[in-house]
């Protein structure tokens, strides 16, 4: 390869490294973004590492793309910094060599073949022309390297943009809803192509408003909801977490069921007319009950998706929320 | 110098400057074409006289430069741009540089084209550039040109919408400046300081390139010498290339 590979370089400060070893790749820190009076993002403050993909889940609107749009030095924050592989972007001296990324793939100009696209990115960042065959057909874009790209479909457009992303080689890949409006064997597609990215040991952040297609993608997540951070955790725990099982308790004796419920540890939520008992299985609950002589009028397992979980947690986040 | 290849490459790999360049070059040829087939007798035509259409080349040029930038913002490539190279002072004085560049080589060929097929078709015509004035009037206007490409890149670059900057560059350099002249009392003397008014100064001085030509647009009321009236117009181009470049740096892009 051309320009080789320069992974993990060493000028990265060593108070970044972290405990396991892994590289902070990309490290948000009380980003905020103000447009005219409306805050996009408040003191959003977060972590990628290289070797995982790091999902950024929130619904539309949260502030996804222009907290990506800060890092790569496209829009200046209000306040805060956005730190990528020890430096901020502007510092990097040829970016593309560090980042690769894909914000929107209609960011090509319409009369321009896929080739002089790739032509003028290339040049830019010092990157040998081979490499532009050689992207190009890393995403299967060989034979109409000469048509206009403005001609494409969106599935083209979407990979003529990853060819971008991937030439120079960078060890951090930012997505912004990579997989919106493809049909499934391309969603399958950049499924796969991120992990094994991640598995090359490139730091991957992906941006996505569907909890399920995140679910089977990120090994992390940073959820966000109206510009803040909502939660930073690895998919497995939010996964678990947010789909909990809660159960419904209904019952005359209530106030006192209560009591004992708290000081057994579970956290109780009031829903029409009885409790939502998390933290504790319903076999539980109705042991408790019996050995308390409490009558139960109802003991009902709630069945949370992944997607109620999601809304549940950014609800009172999403800005078009009915009041 | 990387950033000055990735700009040609950009700037040649869209058809429209092609096409500019092109419109540019026949109608500043076409025009000194006109003049010299419809003159009674070659006396009338002159150096002067062969330069005649650079006007409407010029708008042309100002609408290739400004398309070089406001297409960037149309279709999204301005942040490509600056994700490959962050540094927007560099990038932006890259295009501008070639963009100028092309529109000073258009300038040259147009200019010494009209005075070519000038002479061609009025073989006994006084052609000769055998003055300052002379050289001024013809290899002057690829200067313009360059100039001028500057001024709309800066525009462009400000203003950000193909339709804006165009309307707006053309309707001030058309229509707008030469109808400060009817404002009453003050009116001229606002006039003689305006940057079309004043760079026509440059190029065709008090008129001693035009000979026994009749016609022909009317001749600058600047006072200003032709060297300082080239330098007036490179000033504001410069003023206005920096605050554009000023303003990028600041703006989201």
């Amino acid at each position: 390869m051309a320009t080789g590979r320069r992974r993990m370089a060493v000028t990265i400060d060593p108070t970044t490294y972290e405990t396991q070893g892994r590289h902070l790749m990309i490290e948000a820190k009380g980003l905020t973004k103000y447009y005219g009076d409306t805050l996009a993002v408040n003191d959003l403050s977060f972590q990628a590492r290289a070797g995982t993909v790091t999902g950024f889940l929130g619904p539309n609107g949260a502030g996804k793309s222009t907290s990506m749009r800060m890092i790569l030095g496209l829009d200046r924050p209000t306040r805060g910094t956005a730190i990528v592989n020890g430096k901020r972007y502007h510092e990097l001296r040829h970016p593309l060599r560090t980042v690769g990324a894909l914000l929107d793939a209609k960011w090509v100009h319409p009369n321009r073949s896929a080739r002089a696209h790739l032509a003028w990115l290339a040049k830019a960042n010092g990157i040998g022309k081979s490499r532009v065959d050689e992207v190009l057909d890393i995403v299967g874009l060989t034979s109409v390297a000469g048509k206009r790209a403005g001609g494409f479909s969106l599935g083209m457009s979407q990979r003529l943009g990853i060819a971008g992303a991937l030439l120079g080689d960078p060890e951090v890949l930012l997505f912004d809803e990579p997989v919106n409006g493809l049909d499934p064997e391309g969603i399958l597609w950049m499924r796969k192509f991120m992990h094994r990215l991640a598995d090359e040991g490139r730091t991957v952040f992906v941006s996505s408003h569907l909890l399920s297609e995140m679910s089977l993608t990120a090994n992390e997540l940073v959820v966000i909801g109206k510009g803040e951070l909502v939660a930073q955790s690895s998919t497995t725990d939010f996964v678990a977490r947010a789909t909990e099982q809660a159960v419904l308790v209904r019952s005359p004796q209530l106030p006192l069921f209560r009591d004992v419920l708290t000081a057994e540890g579970a956290e109780l939520r009031d829903e029409n007319g009885g409790v939502i008992v998390s933290g504790m299985d319903s076999d539980a609950i109705g042991e408790l009950a019996a050995k308390h002589s409490v009558t139960l009028h109802e003991l009902s397992p709630q069945l949370g998706s992944l997607e109620q979980a999601f809304m549940q947690l950014t609800g009172d986040t999403v800005e078009y929320a009915a009041h | 110098m990387t950033l000055l290849a990735v700009e040609r490459i950009k700037l040649f790999t869209t058809r429209s400057p092609w096409w500019c360049a092109v419109a540019a070059l026949a109608i500043v040829i076409g025009f000194a074409a006109l003049m010299a087939g419809t003159a009674q007798t070659d006396a009338q035509v002159s150096v002067g006289s062969s330069q005649f259409g650079y006007d409407f080349g010029l708008t042309v040029i100002m609408v290739l430069a400004a398309l070089s930038i406001t297409t960037e913002y149309r279709f999204g490539t301005i942040k490509t741009t600056f994700l490959a190279a962050p540094n927007r002072t560099k990038v932006l004085l890259a295009k501008t540089a070639v963009v100028a560049l092309l529109a000073l080589l258009v300038g040259e060929v147009a200019a010494f084209g009209a005075l070519g097929v000038s002479a061609l078709m009025a073989p006994s015509a006084d052609l000769a550039l055998d003055s300052g004035a002379d050289w001024a009037q013809v290899a002057g206007v690829g200067v313009v040109y360059a100039l001028a490409a500057v001024i709309a890149v800066a525009v462009g670059g400000l203003v950000r919408h193909s339709a804006g900057a165009i309307s707006l560059l053309l309707i001030y350099a058309m229509v707008a400046e030469p109808l400060v002249q009817i404002i009453p009392r003050v009116g001229d003397d606002i006039y003689q300081w305006l940057p079309f008014n004043v760079v026509e100064k440059f190029l065709s001085g008090d008129g001693a390139t035009r000979g026994a030509a009749s016609a022909g647009p009317p001749l600058s009321t600047s006072t200003l010498s032709q060297g300082w009236a080239l330098a007036y117009f490179a000033g504001l181009a410069a003023v206005l290339l920096a605050t554009a470049i000023m303003v990028a740096r600041r703006r989201d892009a």
